[in-house]
């Protein structure tokens, strides 16, 4: 047992820290720290310096252009580029679809979607759910029929995350009625800019358009756009969920988290004394940062035992469950941190470059918006109450 | 003991519930919301006519109700439409002051007139005595300096009550003085609030007449205490009806929705979760009524406290539980529970949060023991 980095992962801590000391533009980080509005060419931005210092995939293997990293290096790759307040990876492509085109793809499309993923020529966006297949995704009803060197498709997916800036989309598909439900679903790639596909925003309490419902009214799509066989679809989506469930702890973010909130009670004063030495609050935040050390520790034990060839199955459940209400505690005290300015919401404070002041301090906003929108933290990817189901049926054996 | 309305009230509850069910939705709050002045005027005049403003005071002031009771059952109904209206500021925090101190203006209030409420500070958190800005006597009357901020329905408003300092240091209870401040002699910044309905931050530089002031000056901490008390019960019995419209749209939910071949109602999971629920929200009545009965008697604060500090815990349940079974439904704009659930949601940010209240109860429990 020994707690500790090696000499080896604290000198790749070092050079971490170097390269975002060096090339993590302030704009960004600046955007990122005050919880401004990221634009689609933000993300770009970053996925571009990652890329050329070799660093955008992250969990790829080196033969497809990626790090090559092992668990304990993505681990500790992640928490010093939220503690630096990096934008994040916008993970449909690097994150989800790339493991699944290594594992199950053919070589034609290996070749051709790997490196324009890496290069930022694609933006992919996730087409999973649908208004009937939310946590019983099996249930997907959205239709590919054969027709010649096509598929056909008519239905609707919903809820995809920045789907408005996407050009293309991965798809769970319907493509047999017989049998199992899970045995008719193919994983099928859309081109967006196909005749018949209508994207129409969804905006979310927070006031932001952050997911969509995307349209399919008679999508021909090249039968060449499968990956691997036709209704396999299921175990190809289940791989990919458990990719998507790497860094589900978000241990990361809690920590850069928990300092702002720090930072932020620090600076509000109650009674003439920052609020953070008020013992109900600190109380509080002490709590949650007892939970965050135990978190950080049953996080590393899980990658560790990732990292000698165990896949994390059923405990990363677990991660995602504690990791998610311990960010939600977070945003929680954050908000009441702010007081009474959590109430005003000036939405054009949020732009880049905007001359609208917000009112209050200036992490009030930005407060009470992450608390509402990471309400989505237990509900997506699987919510809380999926993940606390397979617990119990796979660890506790119930 | 008779947890019964009376006949009257009974009548203003059922007919503010029928009027307000058509004539309100989220949408038309959230246009409002982003209209110029954040009330929908056609609509408050309707209330006032209902006798909204009016129930808050007592017949000796010109009004017909007062009593806590009345406080409640008109704010539980403003809670169940979700609907942003100024009768805490205008009729609860200005007029529990007009009512003390220029009892001629009742009868406007009761018309439906909106006096906006300027007390709050930016560097105050929740501490009512804190007041930074000043009062000056002149040789005809007082200058008045200072900002003020999250004045609700500011620009709704064509007068307010302002706090100011005549003497004492900055949070100090003695020397708070209250003004009538007609709107033209201040200056605002007006913005959205999340869950509806507008504010500003005011900017007073204001020269007025020797009558200007209510009350006597130095001695208004007392009053403004009484107002914030009424203020806060009305607040909580609005927190309550915002609870039970987001029960009945999450109970609605669960038995519809379906996954996995059932109403998502059916996994036990989320029944158990429902039933806490529930047992909190009835909580958060009794509460409410255990403040609403005591508004006028002595242990009005210990009661303040109690269910202020009560109703914030219950909110943030109810907000995040019903959220969260409803699924990604439950984050949208449109569907009508993230309206509700964010106006839930902004109860612990005015009057003060659940520990400024649970602090407050320590100290008033233990002197009570004492
Ligand atoms: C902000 C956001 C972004 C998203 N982005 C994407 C995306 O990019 N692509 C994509 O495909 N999807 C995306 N999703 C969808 C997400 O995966 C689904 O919301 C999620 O799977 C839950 O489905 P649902 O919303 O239909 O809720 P439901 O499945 O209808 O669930 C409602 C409630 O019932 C509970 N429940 C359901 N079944 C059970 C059970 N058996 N036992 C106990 N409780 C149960 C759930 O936990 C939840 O509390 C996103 C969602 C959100 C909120």
């Amino acid at each position: 047992m020994d707690l500790g980095y090696t000499d080896e992962q604290k000198a790749f801590r070092d050079e971490v820290r170097a390269f975002l000391n060096d090339k993590l533009p302030k704009r960004l980080s600046d955007k990122v720290a005050g919880g401004k509005r990221l634009t689609k060419e933000d993300y770009e931005d970053w996925h571009a310096i990652l890329n050329d210092r070799g660093w955008l995939g992250v969990n790829w293997p080196k033969e497809h252009g990626g790090t090559g990293w092992d668990a304990v290096q993505r681990h500790i790759f992640e928490e010093e580029t939220t503690k630096a307040h990096a934008p994040r990876i916008v993970p449909f492509g690097l994150a989800m679809l790339g493991p699944v085109l290594m594992a199950f793809g053919s070589d034609a499309q290996k070749a051709h979607y790997l490196p324009r993923i890496l290069n930022g020529d694609d933006w992919w966006c996730q087409g999973y759910s649908e208004p009937g297949a939310g946590s019983d995704l099996a249930n997907v009803q959205t239709m590919a029929v054969r027709d010649g060197d096509d598929y056909i498709v008519n239905g609707q997916k919903t809820w995809t995350t920045l789907g408005q800036h996407a050009n293309w989309i991965f798809c769970l598909v319907r493509t047999s009625k017989e049998g199992k439900r899970q045995e008719g679903i193919s994983f099928l790639l859309i081109d967006m800019n196909t005749p018949g596909i209508e994207v129409r925003p969804i905006v979310l309490i927070d006031g932001e358009p952050e997911v969509n419902e995307v349209w399919f009214k008679d999508v021909r799509v090249p039968v060449g756009n499968l990956v691997g066989e036709e209704n396999k679809g299921w175990t190809y989506a289940k791989y990919l969920l458990t990719h998507e469930r790497t860094n589900i702890a978000g241990v990361g973010f809690a920590r850069a988290g928990l300092s702002a909130l720090k930072r932020i009670a620090g600076g509000q004063m109650e009674h003439g004394k920052p609020l953070i030495e008020n013992p109900f609050f600190a109380a509080k935040v002490a709590q949650v940062e007892i939970d965050l050390m135990a978190m950080a520790t049953t996080n590393l034990r899980t990658i560790s035992a990732a990292a000698e060839g165990q896949a994390p199955g059923a405990e990363s459940s677990m991660l995602k469950v504690k990791g998610t209400i311990i960010r939600q505690e977070i945003n929680a005290l954050t908000k009441q941190a702010v007081g009474p300015f959590a109430a005003p919401f000036i939405s054009e404070a949020l732009d880049e470059g905007s001359n609208v002041e917000p009112v209050g301090p200036d992490a009030a906003m930005p407060a009470t918006q992450a608390y509402f929108n990471n309400r989505k933290l237990s509900i997506y990817g699987g919510s809380n109450e999926v993940q606390r189901a397979i617990i119990s049926k796979t660890i506790l054996e119930l | 003991m008779d947890f019964n309305l009376t006949e009257e009230r009974q009548m203003l509850q059922d007919g503010l519930r029928r009027y307000l069910a058509d004539a309100t939705d989220h949408d038309k709050i959230a246009a409002t919301t982003d209209g110029p002045t954040g009330l929908d005027t056609p609509l408050w005049d309707a209330l006032t006519e209902m006798g909204l403003p009016g129930a808050m005071f007592t017949e000796d002031q010109g009004g017909f109700g007062g009593a806590g009771f009345d406080i409640m059952v008109v704010a539980e109904e403003l809670g169940r439409a979700g609907l942003p209206t100024p009768l805490i500021d205008s009729a609860l925090l200005s007029g529990t002051v007009i009512a003390q101190t220029r009892p001629d203006l009742v009868e406007d209030l009761v018309a439906g007139r909106i006096l906006g409420f300027a007390h709050a500070e930016a560097g105050a958190r929740y501490d009512l005595s804190h007041v930074t800005t000043r009062a000056e006597r002149t040789a005809d009357g007082w200058r008045i300096t200072g900002t003020k901020s999250l004045v609700q329905f500011a620009l709704a408003a064509d007068g307010f009550v302002v706090s100011a300092r005549t003497s004492g240091d900055v949070t100090s209870q003695d020397g708070i003085s209250l003004f009538l401040v007609p709107g033209d002699q201040v200056t605002l910044r007006d913005y959205p609030l999340n869950g509806g309905g507008r504010a500003a931050e005011m900017t007073i530089d204001a020269t007025l007449p020797e009558n200007a002031l209510l009350g006597e000056a130095g001695t208004a901490y007392t009053l403004l205490d009484t107002a914030h008390a009424r203020a806060t019960a009305a607040q909580c019995a609005e927190a309550l009806g915002l609870m039970e419209t987001i029960k009945t749209l999450t109970v609605e939910y669960l038995q519809q929705r379906k996954q996995f071949g059932q109403p998502i109602g059916k996994f036990q999971a989320l029944q158990h979760r429902m039933a806490d629920v529930l047992i909190e929200i009835e909580q958060a009545r009794s509460s409410v009524i255990n403040l609403c009965g005591n508004l006028d008697q002595p242990e009005r604060d210990l009661h303040v406290s109690a269910t202020k500090n009560l109703i914030g815990r219950a909110a943030r349940l109810v907000v995040e539980e019903s959220i969260q079974m409803h699924g990604g439904i439950g984050m949208t704009q449109e569907y009508a529970l993230g309206h509700f659930a964010k106006r839930l949601s902004m109860i612990d940010h005015r009057f003060g949060d659940v520990d400024h209240h649970l602090e407050r109860f320590i100290r008033l429990s233990m002197a009570r023991a004492a």
